[in-house]
């Protein structure tokens, strides 16, 4: 909101090169966060954007002094954090309200583990309801709520213990699309009339018009391993308005800066196949459905697009958020059947003649790209081919992926180059007893 | 949600905790065998009210056995939220406490009786009282481990935002467990709590009139009084003892467990209200009059005054189980070690100092039949109440009918109908070995039924407007649709029966009326007969030996069944 506010004041909250890395049951690490440096001032909105699988909610759990950094530092109000602090607290993406107590007992628990006096516990309490426009609702059981009441509950919980800091994961994401903007605006009423007894906001999100809606500053996140790729400032004025053209500007700006980092970045796959020739499976693939990315394909083919759209545009189209759009537009990158650049979505000859194509046809241009550019297929299909018995266990190939990846990536990897071959039929796979073969099944 | 899976804690085949588990309990059991030993003699004095089998004692001896239950059900209770709570706390006590926890689940209960009745008598030697704990003991290892299970089980799945929402609240390790833990178990809790009273039915006959030795019990209660008329001929007294258990199981379930379950309906963590509410006239009654409300504000008064009590966690103690220090690990496994070394040469100078190699040979040769018995018995009463079961399954109506009968059946001590089996074998010198083996599935068949009942109802009903959509029937249905759809179900209700007949072997394989004593081979006419003989060497390598049995045919039978149903063939 007030983004001129004068810097020199002692931020809220501070993380200065926070690293996070859990132990891998081989005694390797994994790297979930690196470099991360932030600043809190009072009177700011912070968001947080980015994939799943770009740290984010970790860094949110370092700050509510839920886990611990692996290295650098985070300080609330001058002080480090070593636990839960008494000025922060927290909204879950799920609710997580206790199903067994009222809307009133859900609300007064953060009160009675301070262990204030129970009339003070009762007024705070009534005072945090009465706010949050839950009124009348105090004796009811979540499970008596809708999604939207529940998250309003989850906010009076956390607004009544006063905190300073406010932080949010992903507190919309479980919304339909009307309860989740009407709880916004009611959230940034309070916000903007000061009624919320808070001084500033962590929100994470992967919502990218949420995250220019609400906040004054937004770090994009990348992933692999998590860190800020860049810092940009919001400075329209509140209330924003989503077709303000100053506002899809900034929109598409974040699209671009989301897309065009992943084709420079050469650590990122989609490039990894001429980093590694011929070694390249050690990129994590994400779980597409093959029909996504047929979909996806003949959206874009077909008018108003013809061969090129703009990403948010086909992302609002499609009701898609870009935590489900980005993998799909990234694998029909890898396979070269499209290139992501400056925000758009572009068919590559090979995208178009596969979405003119009939269902055969489609299978062999999929196998052909799939064996060509997917080096982790290549490789499965040469032992399945070298080998007499053309069989090959499973536990191989992870044994293969888990010296680049942990062992839920390579998991993940696998199953992903399952779908795509399965689909290009370019060999078959028996999760009965866990082994690659050529044979189609009877 | 009722559910508990049985071996839901780890998924190999064995591991080398398991050994180490199986040493401790057995040699736990020779220390109890050892401690009574020296103790024996002076129990003689021990003389217990003369029983009669007048039906106008009738409603005082039940209310000594419900309370010797409900006792024992808090005794169950107590262990549950100390020991899970240990096990799901500590990474390291985890290691050894959940395997142990296995192996107390599959040793035959009844063969604990032999060696702890003495223990416990000899603590209050001469005295009534001590017969009550040895008594109560029994039921309680009838009820105690399938609590503790679920306890823990529900303790290590504890939704993760629900636990960070707490730790960011700072709750103290006391606020969280009554305020979290508790309440997220109190479900599961109750319905193996339901269970736990149902299955020590079965124990409070076997408990309350026990010979061991030279040792004669007859505590006044349900439980003697049917052993009484059985050595009388009574027939007249062992229907009004059944009638008398039934009005007993009636009140309590409609008085105590079905307000409890329909009250901790709300417990439950899926917020969806699928399928009806359970319904309780008592519940509704007593909430009508602000008992149950009451208590409730009562009871979280306390927590709350507890809680007020304990420190808050200033620093990480959020989420961290007990961390793992390299020095402490290597005390816990100095420790371990001394422990099992221990149990194992107790255990060696017991059994090698009085047995032989030999018997070791022949009772394994007994246990082999017994297993015999038990497969066979499960293949039949699973092809005689798998389809029975679905087709009920299948119609509302026939469940609604069906259900409360067969909890009351689930309940009913299988042993009260030994005697009749027993005067058939006499009357018409039928073959033992053949015609005493029903009476091992008589009482675990229902688990079976019951299981399948559920698993069919729980078939999506879309699944089976397709079937007839497509027009799949006969043989073709019952191999592609029903069977694989209950199976996941099947295989829980075969498990449960499984470990019951074994159980019942020591009653079963060995019965009585009157005087007529009727004997099949097997190893559970072993352990019975070296119980009565007061021979500890025997009631130990006996039960050392079907536990071994036990374990070993869950670990390369059930257990790998069971994951292998639960993966290809669960719906939901």
């Amino acid at each position: 909101m007030n983004s001129v506010m004068s810097h020199t004041e002692a931020p809220l909250l501070t993380v200065d090169g926070v690293r996070k890395a859990f132990a891998k049951p081989d005694g390797g690490e994994l790297l979930v966060l690196e470099g991360v440096n932030l600043k809190l001032q009072a009177g700011q909105i912070v968001g947080l954007l980015g994939r799943s699988g770009s740290g984010k909610s970790t860094l949110l759990r370092l700050i509510a002094g839920l886990a611990e950094p692996s290295g650098g530092s985070l300080s609330f109000r001058g002080q480090p954090i070593s636990g839960p602090a008494a000025g922060i607290a927290m909204v879950f993406q799920s609710f997580a309200l206790f199903p067994w107590l009222t809307v009133f007992e859900n609300v007064a628990l953060g009160l009675e583990a301070q262990h204030m006096p129970k009339a003070d516990i009762r007024k705070r309490s009534l005072a945090a309801i009465d706010l949050i426009g839950l009124d009348g609702f105090e004796s009811a059981y979540p499970r008596e709520l809708s999604g939207g009441m529940r998250q309003r509950v989850g906010f009076a919980r956390a607004l009544v213990v006063h905190p300073d800091v406010l932080l949010m994961d992903e507190p919309f994401s479980a919304l339909d699309v009307l309860t989740a903007e009407t709880l916004r605006t009611d959230f940034l009423d309070l916000w903007a009339e000061g009624r919320a007894p808070i001084k500033g906001v962590i929100l994470v999100t992967h919502n990218i018009e949420e995250a220019v809606l609400m906040c004054d500053r937004i770090l994009v996140f990348g992933s692999n391993p998590g860190r800020i790729l860049s810092e940009i400032n919001v400075t329209l004025p509140q209330p924003r308005k989503r077709l303000d053209p100053s506002f899809r500007e900034l929109v598409e700006r974040i699209y671009v800066e989301m897309t065009s980092r992943r084709t420079s970045d050469p650590s990122v796959h989609g490039s990894r196949t001429e980093r590694f020739p011929g070694l390249g499976i050690g990129s994590v693939l994400p779980r597409v459905s093959s029909n996504l990315l047929s979909g996806l394909v003949e959206t874009v083919a077909a008018p108003p697009f013809n061969g090129t759209a703009d990403l948010p545009k086909i992302a609002s189209d499609l009701q898609m958020e870009i935590d489900e759009l980005f993998p799909v537009a990234e694998t029909l990158q890898l396979m070269r059947l499209a290139e992501l650049e400056g925000g758009d979505i572009k068919l590559t000859e090979t995208g178009l003649a596969f979405a003119n194509a009939g269902l055969d046809e489609r299978k062999r241009i999929f196998a052909r790209q799939l064996l060509t550019y997917v080096p982790l297929a290549a490789h499965i299909r040469r032992v399945l081919d070298e080998r007499a018995t053309h069989a090959a266990r499973k536990s191989r190939f992870i044994d293969e992926l888990e010296d680049f990846m942990g062992e839920d990536d390579a998991e993940q990897t696998l199953r992903a180059v399952v779908s795509l071959a399965r689909y290009g039929e370019v060999f078959a796979y028996n999760d009965e007893n866990a082994a690659f073969s050529l044979e189609n099944p009877v | 949600m009722n559910r508990t899976e049985p071996f839901a804690f780890v998924r190999d085949l064995a591991t080398r905790w398991d050994a180490i588990a199986i040493v401790v309990v057995i040699g736990i059991l020779t220390f109890f065998a050892e401690a009574s030993r020296g103790l024996f003699a002076p129990i003689s004095g021990l003389t217990a009210a003369p029983l009669s089998l007048d039906p106008v004692h009738l409603p005082v001896y039940a209310a000594r056995t419900t309370l010797r239950m409900f006792t024992a059900l808090v005794f169950s209770l107590l262990f549950t939220f100390t020991y899970a709570t240990w096990a799901a706390k500590s990474a390291r006590a985890e290691k050894l406490l959940v395997p142990v926890l296995d192996i107390l689940q599959s040793v035959p209960i009844l063969g604990f009786l032999s060696v702890t009745v003495v223990f416990f008598m000899s603590l209050v030697p001469g005295r009534v009282l001590g017969a009550e704990f040895a008594s109560i003991f029994v039921i309680f290892t009838s009820q105690a481990w399938n609590m503790a299970f679920s306890f823990y089980q529900s303790l290590r799945t504890v939704p993760d935002e629900l636990c960070e929402c707490c730790g960011s609240f700072r709750l103290s390790p006391w606020m969280r467990f009554w305020r979290l833990e508790v309440p997220f178990a109190m479900p599961a809790l109750l319905w193996n709590m339901m269970m736990s009273m149902s299955g020590s039915w079965f124990f409070v006959v076997a408990s309350e009139a026990i010979v061991v030795g030279h040792t004669n019990i007859a505590l006044p209660g349900v439980g003697s009084y049917i052993a009484l008329a059985i050595e009388q001929g009574n027939l007249h007294a062992i229907g009004w003892a059944i009638a008398t258990m039934l009005v007993v199981i009636l009140l309590y379930d409609q008085l105590i467990f079905r307000p409890l379950v329909v009250w901790g309906d709300r417990f439950r963590i899926d917020q969806e209200q699928g399928g009806r509410a359970p319904h309780s006239w008592a519940l509704t009654m007593m909430q009508r009059s602000r008992i149950m409300s009451g208590l409730r504000t009562m009871f979280f008064a306390v927590v709350r005054w507890t809680s007020r009590r304990t420190p808050r966690p200033q620093v990480l103690a959020t989420l961290a189980r007990a961390g793992t220090g390299r020095r402490t690990d290597l005390l816990w496994f100095v420790v371990l070690c001394l422990v099992v070394g221990l149990a194992l040469w107790r255990i060696a100078r017991m059994l090698f100092g009085e047995t032989s190699a030999h018997e070791a040979l022949q009772v394994a040769g007994l246990a082999a039949i017994t297993l015999l018995r038990v497969m066979i018995l499960i293949a039949l009463a699973s092809a005689l109440w798998v389809p029975i079961g679905i087709w009920v399954g299948l119609r509302p109506r026939a469940t609604q009918i069906v259900q409360p009968v067969e909890q009351v059946l689930a309940a009913f001590p299988a042993n009260l109908l030994f005697p009749a089996a027993v005067f058939g074998i006499v009357t018409w010198k039928l073959n033992p070995d053949l015609w005493l083996s029903p009476l091992m599935i008589l009482g675990t068949q229902w688990y079976i039924l019951f299981n399948v009942i559920a698993g069919a109802s729980a078939m999506p009903v879309e699944l089976r407007y397709a079937a007839q959509n497509f027009g799949v029937t006969g043989s073709l249905w019952w191999r592609k649709i029903a069977l694989p759809g209950v199976l996941p179900y099947y295989v829980t209700g075969a498990i449960t029966a499984s470990g019951g007949s074994w159980n019942a072997a020591i009653l079963a394989e060995l019965a009585s009326w009157r005087n007529v004593e009727v004997k099949a081979h097997g190893i559970g006419a072993y352990i019975a007969e070296a119980t009565t003989a007061g021979d500890f060497h025997r009631i130990i390598l006996g039960i050392a030996t079907m536990s071994l049995f036990v374990v070993a045919i869950n670990r390369v039978f059930w257990r790998p069944l069971y994951y292998y149903a639960e993966r290809k063939f669960r719906l939901t």
